[in-house]
């Protein structure tokens, strides 16, 4: 074969499989909601959203996974706050004041290490933690686990935002006298605040969809949590709850609960997608 | 030589790392004139003009040794407030590098973080930068859109109203004009020469009609030495040293 053809052939190789790595990832995420959706739309009901579970829910009888939802947008909610004050001062420190050090680099590769720990040992080890305390499974204990597992992703995540931002503009900043401070958060987190409310969108799904860190800290109810030391029920073990019964009802139930959990991560994107471009407004690029 | 200059600098040297981008520079800079600072690319041009705000520190890997006095005051002692000092010696960058926020917010950036938080005041003194700048006429009636909107000839008259807004002494000005069209570079052009009359304007350029036309002090630079310094007059039309001659007649550079 001669050159030019070899080239045209390494092109059409090369096409076909991008194509089909494309496809791959539709496949398996079409595959995937239409199974949950096949499965759980039966059992798809206003009382699945409205209701908490009723003697006997777990037998077929009536009720609904309200405790789980709310239970799980409130450990969400507070965990991702909470990564969000943790999250973004050590960004700026890593980025804006530190500069490039040994210790700055350890510090990332500590993170990254971090990010790496499945969350069932965080889970793990808030438990051993709350034995020494003699504490009891509880929204609070949930919300600290959770958090320990979702600001490093956070904090790296807003550091690698922090990069995209030109040097010019903290340049600019510094020229006309800002204090490393101020060419911080009044600039740089100005130009970043689209990225990082991706960050931390990313987080919070991370932090709604986990099932292991929360299994041994924040317990399950049947009710919606009243004070942060009432134990509370997530939506991922209100799936393995139910999917774990014998009962083909509930089973189904585990899937109409998962269609619930998708939801809110779809709109969660959707809503992250709506807001950045909002805030792109003022964005230099 | 010159009477009552406003930054002297003395013996300086600038390493990258452990490139050396300036050789022991001394240089004067005449007060309420325009300094053009002229040389081929890559001769420290810039970094001399940065070292005069102190903005080559922010980043790790430079080494500044020497002097540089702005009224008689060591800029890189033990007591100098660095952003006091930014403040006194504004930069015009050569892109105009829009902050991320409104047009009237770039301009009143500045004068909020050296405290003055007075709206109406802020509004004035907004109002008499962007006047100053020609730009107020363009954009008097969309304050609150973002900088980046503006065409580059609007925006680098931002950049200039944006650091007239601290109330500078001395401009640095990184070859201002180069990013832009004719028309806007005349216009930039024009407003230094006025603003020549109330500041100490100091402008790096690689185009030597440029200098010619503004310059009322001219510095040549070759390989991070200083060659020559002279008054316009003189520097172009007798220069002392061959190196500056055969630069000026665009024999090489």
């Amino acid at each position: 074969m001669d050159n030019l053809g070899r080239r045209r052939m390494e092109e059409h190789v090369f096409v076909v499989l991008m194509s089909g790595s494309i496809l791959v990832v539709v496949g398996s995420l079409l595959s995937m909601v239409l199974t949950v959706l096949g499965k759980g739309l039966g059992a798809l009901s206003l009382a699945m959203v409205t209701q908490t579970p009723k003697g006997g829910y777990y037998l077929g009888k009536e009720g609904g996974i309200l405790n789980a939802i709310v239970g799980s947008l409130y450990l969400a909610t507070g965990s991702t706050l909470l990564s969000v004050l943790v999250s973004v001062p050590i960004a700026i420190y890593l980025y804006e004041y530190a500069g490039e050090s040994r210790r700055t680099s350890y510090t990332r590769r500590m993170l990254d290490a971090l990010c790496g720990i499945p969350s069932i040992v965080y889970g793990a080890f808030a438990f051993t933690v709350m034995i020494y305390f003699r504490a009891r499974a509880s929204l609070l204990w949930g919300i600290l686990t959770v958090t320990l597992f979702e600001f490093p992703m956070m904090t790296r995540g807003m550091d690698e935002v922090l990069r995209t931002v030109p040097n010019r503009l903290r340049e600019t900043a510094f020229s006309l006298g800002s204090t490393r401070f101020e060419a911080a958060t009044r600039v740089v987190l100005r130009q970043a605040l689209p990225g990082i409310l991706t960050t931390v969108l990313i987080g919070f799904g991370r932090a709604i969809g986990d099932a292991a860190a929360v299994l041994l800290t924040a317990g399950y109810t049947d009710n919606i949590p009243s004070s942060l030391m009432d134990p509370v029920a997530t939506l991922p073990l209100a799936v393995f709850f139910q999917l774990s019964t014998p009962i083909p009802e509930v089973q189904q139930r585990a899937y109409a609960s998962g269609i619930i959990l998708l939801f809110i991560v779809l709109g969660l994107s959707v809503f992250s997608r709506w807001s950045s471009k909002r805030l792109m407004r003022y964005v230099v690029r | 030589m010159i009477d009552d200059p406003v930054i002297q600098v003395r013996n300086l040297s600038v390493y990258y790392g452990k490139v050396a981008a300036l050789r022991n520079v001394s240089a004067v800079v005449p007060r309420k004139m325009i300094t053009a600072v002229i040389g081929p690319s890559g001769c420290g041009k810039t970094t001399l003009l940065k070292s005069m705000n102190r903005l080559l520190e922010i980043y790790s890997d430079v080494k500044v040794t020497g002097e540089v006095l702005v009224d008689g005051v060591n800029v890189y002692g033990d007591d100098v407030e660095v952003t006091e000092l930014r403040r006194r010696v504004g930069l015009i960058t050569q892109t105009p590098n829009p902050l991320p926020m409104s047009i009237f917010d770039n301009v009143a950036y500045g004068p909020k973080i050296h405290g003055n938080g007075d709206k109406e005041e802020l509004h004035a003194l907004v109002e008499r930068c962007l006047r100053s700048a020609g730009l107020w006429g363009e954009v008097k009636d969309r304050l609150k859109e973002p900088a980046a909107n503006l065409s580059i000839g609007q925006q680098q008259r931002l950049n200039l109203a944006r650091v007239l807004s601290v109330e500078p002494e001395v401009l640095l000005c990184d070859e201002p004009t180069s990013a832009l069209d004719p028309i806007s570079a005349g216009r930039i052009e024009a407003l230094l020469r006025r603003l020549s009359v109330d500041y100490t304007i100091i402008m790096v350029t690689h185009t030597l009609r440029q200098a010619r036309r503004l310059s009322d002090y001219a510095v040549f630079m070759y390989m991070g030495e200083l060659v020559e310094q002279n008054y316009a007059e003189k520097f172009f039309n007798e220069p002392d040293d061959p190196k500056t001659r055969e630069y000026i007649e665009g024999l090489f550079g």
